[in-house]
């Protein structure tokens, strides 16, 4: 390996996996990185595939390329054709851009389909100690797996399409150690929703973030890739988990792990993938995971959040200038008054999925919660499978049928109702709790009012009508 | 992409902080797939609002945006740049940008500009006080020229560079493609690969 600074004071865990990949060091330029896989889907790729086809170049690695299909996709009779011209075009494109260029594509209806951050972990694709790239901010959930993960505009990725690399500066370090356990009914997406909360949207800027503590070693993947999902959230492209015994359990015997000799040789390698213990990070926070309680958030932006158990904040009360006049907005567009308790908030629809909660575990722990129960009146619940695949998985669980019997809809996969690119949207002033990841303005529709929760939140949200927790029924 | 090395035109000021990229361009606007025709998505949520700045008859031409803190968070989206661009915009300052939108917009030739939030203020000011005031974004002489007052702004070398040459990234790398071809031979075989598809 390549001998390159900081090799005599401890590395930490992204310093570690960025020196595996450097290319070409070259003082006052960027560092060129090597992608070890590039996830496409169709949103974001077909003005990068035009860029190569002008300039006559070919993808580089078809090898460590992958597409699927996911933003625009509906999530009701997907047997028809798409029904909006302009999504199916785009679907269209990249399919013909995936034959042209010989890259690997799971399209509608295939059981590899949906939401590209569910589909890597779920092929095994995504490992320890890779570079993973994809033209969505939400690839740091990679950074599970102690991947060095992080979303890219259209340019970088027809720069990773032709040359398989990129020029990049090298982030700063932060830590977030989360010691002590959960409390019961506390999730990872309460975790995550407190962390920015703290550290505010912008506070994770230039930085990795590297979650760390005995809270988040007690976490499964699902857990680690909900908390690594949203460190966009905080400003931080990429987030980290260092990998141990529950990462390798998780990869092995998916369909890409590797096998015999190279799977020891692999997992040789993998332990190593964590800071040393003299490593110095650029910052260092720390939470207690044992005060955290469920987390929701009340306004327009994912740092504007709270306990579940509080009020809706009085604008007033913030001390920076800046905060005050963005809570006034929010509360304004959010329909809220100051010193409203957040639990006599009533919302119409629920949605559970999303790449930051629509994973198999995510669909057990909602229908756990709404098993034998039934759905408040004028509520409707959307519950969207993260992939096809997690369908198929809930559906020999028998949860479809939960979900179906407490009076939810059972869709197909894809990103839904999260950003509102296919019919799946809010309408003007309809309120939601959504386990997905941004409330920003008009996200889940025009005027739509988002609360960002957990999935156990989001149950027992559809049994009460009203923004609760399981230990509110 | 087009070089830039100076630009002055008139300037936009939109004074909110946390501009996301839902906000720059919603996502039921992303559907296209060329570069342009984007600027219709343009702040759409807010483009029927009469007291918005950009249907102000006298902010209606600028080309410069100056935009609170945290500009560009959320997606992403680099369709946010070519709508900015599509609309007329050839820079924004604010003191803080998200960054891969910032990112996104050096690839493309949108100026991205860090003012301290004073700064901002005071060009606020200026351009509320008078909306014909010309402003003059400099990269060459780095500095952003507001009237008579000058605020100097730091970008690093290498990316000021690229933008006052209008280079296009994957050129400058494939210059170096037998670095590239030299780091494959060296990478473990037991990485994974996508092909041939295993299920």
């Amino acid at each position: 390996m390549q001998v390159t600074r900081g090799d005599i004071m401890g590395k930490t865990l992204a310093e570690k996996i960025w020196a595996d990949h450097v290319v070409r060091e070259v003082a006052g330029e960027p560092d060129l990185i090597y992608i070890d896989l590039h996830l496409l889907h169709e949103v974001t790729s077909p003005q990068a595939f035009d860029g190569l086809r002008l300039a006559n170049r070919q993808v580089r690695r078809t090898d460590l390329t992958i597409a699927t299909e996911d933003h625009n996709t509906p999530t009701l009779n997907i047997d028809q054709p798409i029904a909006d011209p302009v999504s199916r075009l785009q679907i269209e494109t990249l399919r013909k851009n995936a034959a042209e260029f010989g890259v690997r594509i799971h399209s509608l209806g295939d059981a590899n389909q949906g939401i590209v951050h569910v589909v890597g972990p779920q092929l095994g694709i995504t490992q320890p100690g890779m570079t993973i790239v994809c033209g969505d901010s939400h690839t740091s959930t990679h950074g599970a797996f102690g991947a060095l993960a992080f979303g890219i505009g259209t340019s970088e990725v027809e720069h990773v399409l032709a040359t398989q690399t990129l020029p990049l500066v090298r982030p700063k370090t932060m830590a977030i150690n989360i010691e002590g356990s959960l409390p019961q009914g506390v999730t990872a997406k309460d975790i995550i929703l407190a962390i920015i909360a703290k550290i505010g949207t912008g506070g994770g800027q230039g930085y990795v973030l590297e979650y760390r503590g005995s809270a988040i070693r007690e976490l499964s993947m699902e857990g680690r890739m909900t908390i690594c999902n949203m460190s966009i959230e905080a400003g931080a492209r990429a987030g980290l988990i260092a990998p141990d015994e529950t990462t390798f359990e998780y990869v092995k015997n998916k369909p890409h792990a590797p096998t015999g000799a190279d799977w020891d040789a692999a997992v040789e390698y993998w332990k190593t993938l964590k800071s040393d213990d003299d490593a110095k990070f650029d910052v260092e926070i720390s939470l207690n995971a044992a005060e955290l309680s469920p987390f929701i958030t009340w306004g327009t932006n994912p740092g504007q959040g709270a306990p579940l158990s509080g009020n809706v904040p009085n604008p007033a009360d913030f001390t920076d200038p800046e905060e005050v006049g963005a809570a006034e907005r929010a509360l304004t567009y959010m329909g809220l008054e100051a010193g409203q308790p957040f639990k006599s908030i009533k919302v119409d629809t629920v949605f559970l999925g999303s790449c930051t909660n629509g994973r198999i575990e995510d669909l057990r722990a909602a229908a756990d919660v709404l098993q034998g129960k039934k759905i408040a009146p004028n509520v409707r619940m959307l519950v969207v499978p993260g992939s096809a695949k997690v369908r198929l998985q809930a559906e020999s669980e028998g949860l479809d049928k939960v979900f179906l019997d407490f009076g939810a809809e059972w869709r197909q996969a894809g990103c839904s109702m999260c950003l509102g690119m296919n019919p799946d949207q809010l309408t003007v002033g309809e309120r939601s709790a959504s386990t997905s990841n941004r409330n920003f303005e008009g996200r889940q529709g025009k005027g739509g009012r988002t609360h960002l929760v957990s999935p156990l939140v989001a149950a027992a949200t559809a049994i009460r009508g009203t923004l609760s927790s399981p230990a509110d029924l | 992409m087009e070089k830039f090395i100076s630009h002055t035109g008139t300037a936009v000021p939109l004074r909110r902080s946390n501009v996301d990229t839902d906000q720059i361009i919603p996502a039921v606007y992303l559907k296209r797939v060329t570069k342009s025709g984007f600027e219709d998505g343009l702040f759409a949520a807010w483009r029927n609002d009469p007291e918005f700045v950009l249907n102000k008859p006298e902010f209606a031409h600028g080309t410069i945006l100056v935009a609170g803190a945290d500009f560009g968070t959320g997606s992403s989206r680099e369709h946010a740049v070519w709508a900015l661009q599509n609309y007329g915009f050839k820079a924004v300052i604010s003191s803080r940008f998200a960054d891969i939108f910032r990112g996104n917009s050096q690839k493309g030739g949108l100026l991205t500009v860090v003012l301290p939030q004073d700064d901002v203020e005071k060009i606020w000011d200026a351009i509320e006080a008078d909306p014909t005031t010309e402003v003059t974004v400099d990269l060459e002489a780095k500095n952003v020229r507001v009237g008579s007052s000058v605020y100097p702004f730091e970008i690093d070398d290498y990316t000021r560079w690229r933008l006052m040459e209008g280079l296009d990234d994957i050129g400058l790398t494939l210059k170096n493609i037998d670095d590239v071809t030299a780091f494959e031979k060296k990478r473990p075989s037991f990485k994974p690969l996508t092909l041939p598809a295993k299920i």
